[in-house]
């Protein structure tokens, strides 16, 4: 792995290191000690000071059914995304894999929703199902349904989903291409002869080669899910109606910044961080450490 | 086989077209259109374009009290810039270090940088936020961008791309007389430009995009990236000037989209083969 031939000298390369270490150091390192440390005290009733109180935030946490609830709701909303996401990528991939006419054009145009932000994507949805200025919206509650997802529940969530999923499409799809691409044709080709049929050839050669593929995407996808979907979420709902779109990132956002219990919102962002650890490292147990070889 | 047109397959794709281009295209439409008309409902699909002075007004001027969208645009610009530019050089700098060099504690200060791969700026927020307080940088637009330069996922992509360069090429340099950062600029930066496209439509893009941390850091309405401004013009339902929400919509969408599309060879090959 290591290269034979390398340059000599102590100091330049300390100097090229620099930058990266210091900004890796003020706001990784620090800010996660910060965040342990603050985790595991308490401000005092009058405000003087504050005490140790050991692991209380994270019982206090865990004893939350609110929290517990959140965990819940963000666990199955990070499935529902990456299911729905990577479904539609999947079958949008296996399609423009195939020689067809304008193959290229397809392309561009199902990668370019790569560059959306996701409180884009959140905007661009308000302006399709808006009970009152969305398009179809106002078009099902014309028809006697009635659709207004800052009032239902379970239509909020349906939205977010929704958006959030329809905004990782394109970056599934692109990665589903990719592998399907570098499925040499011969196996394919051999399958066909054996007089393996369409989707029985998918679900016995393709869809077993392209695992790999698939597994990176639901280790991303749940991720993303999980942390970039903020934007889409609080630009929406804000985690309403009540809490029934609050993920745990809101969650932090809302006990951390609005309501300014530092104590549970760091003890909520030590979670999450052994979460993201615990996530990352099922990824190389399973990779193989592809990442860093 | 080959000779009957895959109606099956263009049938799903334009499908998939529809389901990304119609949210636009509608938006598109919309921005065009009489407010008054959108709140009854009758937004139509087909634009008027005689009403394209809409853009000018919200360049301009904004609406409803934000600031004029050419501004937040220039915010945005130059945060996804730094972001970009800022992240590819430190990553270049300390990739460098770390494959050409040999040095005491070289495989810590890997591990110190790699350990951080994979924790998004979201789980850290309030902590962040305090250093942020302690250096003086909130409302600032440095606050905006330094905090989001510090990742290992680029370091690792070029760690990876220095590592297969071959050791005759650094050999020859060495025998010419070429120093460490002379090697740098004439033989690794040029093998590496493909990366550096790549890395910078995905950078870029990450930059452009950002909400949570503009949100927190910056309540300074003049630091208002496009992304905010827009979140914050839908925040009142009731008596918005859709039109103009709409415009500035189209607006955000342009920049990051003209990216990814103008750089599509790059940036697909860069992702697929370097982010895994």
């Amino acid at each position: 792995m290591d290269r034979r031939t390398i340059f000599n000298g102590r100091l330049l390369p300390v100097a090229l290191l620099l930058p990266q270490l210091l900004l890796t150091f003020f706001f990784f390192y620090w800010p996660a000690g910060q965040a342990v440390w603050s985790s595991l005290i308490t401000q005092d009733a009058f405000g003087q000071g504050s005490v140790f109180v050991g692991l209380d935030n994270f019982v206090d946490l865990f004893t939350d059914p609110l929290y517990v609830a959140s965990i819940v709701r963000t666990v199955f909303f990070c499935l529902a995304v990456s299911v729905a996401a990577m479904g539609i990528a999947l079958v949008l991939a296996v399609f423009a894999d195939r020689s067809i006419a304008g193959r290229g054009i397809y392309r561009t145009l199902l990668i370019w929703p790569y560059a959306i932000a996701p409180a884009m994507s959140a905007v661009l949805f308000l302006f399709v199902l808006n009970p009152r200025v969305g398009l179809l919206g106002r078009w099902l509650n014309d028809h006697g349904i009635a659709w207004d997802y800052t009032l239902n529940g379970t239509q909020a969530m349906l939205m977010v989903i929704s958006a959030s999923a329809w905004k990782q499409v394109s970056y599934n799809f692109i990665f589903f291409l990719a592998g399907l691409q570098s499925i040499p044709r011969a196996v394919t080709e051999a399958a066909r002869m054996d007089g393996a049929k369409g989707w029985h050839r998918f679900r016995t050669i393709t869809f077993p080669l392209l695992a790999p593929t698939t597994f990176f995407l639901l280790v991303v996808n749940v991720v993303y899910a999980a942390f970039d979907t903020f934007g889409t979420i609080f630009a929406l709902t804000q985690g309403g109606p009540g809490q029934d779109t609050e993920t745990l990132v809101l969650k932090v956002f809302r006990d951390g910044v609005i309501n300014q219990d530092i104590g549970s919102s760091s003890a909520q962002s030590v979670v999450l961080m052994f979460g993201v650890i615990a996530i990352t490292a099922v990824q190389f147990r399973f990779m193989g450490r592809k990442t860093v070889s | 086989m080959k000779d009957r047109p895959d109606y099956l397959a263009h049938a799903v794709l334009i499908l998939g077209v529809v389901l990304f281009a119609l949210p636009v295209w509608l938006v598109f439409a919309g921005s065009t259109q009489d407010s008054d008309a959108i709140m009854r409902g009758d937004l139509s699909l087909i634009p008027h374009l005689s009403n394209l002075s809409v853009y000018k007004r919200v360049l301009l001027h904004g609406t409803m009290g934000t600031e004029p969208v050419w501004h937040m645009l220039m915010i945005s610009f130059g945060m996804a810039m730094a972001i970009a530019c800022g992240k590819i050089v430190i990553s270049i700098l300390s990739a460098y270090a770390v494959v050409f060099f040999r040095f005491p504690f070289r495989q810590v200060a890997f591990w110190l940088i790699f350990v951080t791969l994979m924790l998004p700026v979201e789980v850290r927020i309030i902590p962040t936020y305090a250093v942020m307080a302690d250096f003086g940088l909130i409302n600032t637009f440095t606050g905006l961008w330094v905090p989001l330069i510090a990742s290992a996922t680029a370091t690792l992509l070029f760690r990876q791309v220095f590592t297969a360069i071959p050791d005759e090429l650094v050999e020859a340099a060495r025998i010419d007389g070429a120093g460490p950062l002379r090697f740098l600029w004439d033989i690794v930066l040029p093998v590496s430009r493909a990366n550096i496209a790549a890395l910078f439509v995905i950078l870029f893009v990450y930059g452009w995009n950002q909400y949570l941390w503009p949100l927190l850091v910056a309540t300074n309405q003049g630091l208002d990236t496009i992304v905010i401004g827009i979140v914050k013009m839908i925040g009142e339902e009731t008596q918005t000037d859709w039109g103009a929400v709409m415009a500035t919509a189209v607006l955000a969408l342009v920049p990051p989209v003209l990216v990814v599309v103008l750089m599509q060879r790059w940036f697909v090959a860069g992702l697929t083969e370097g982010e895994k």
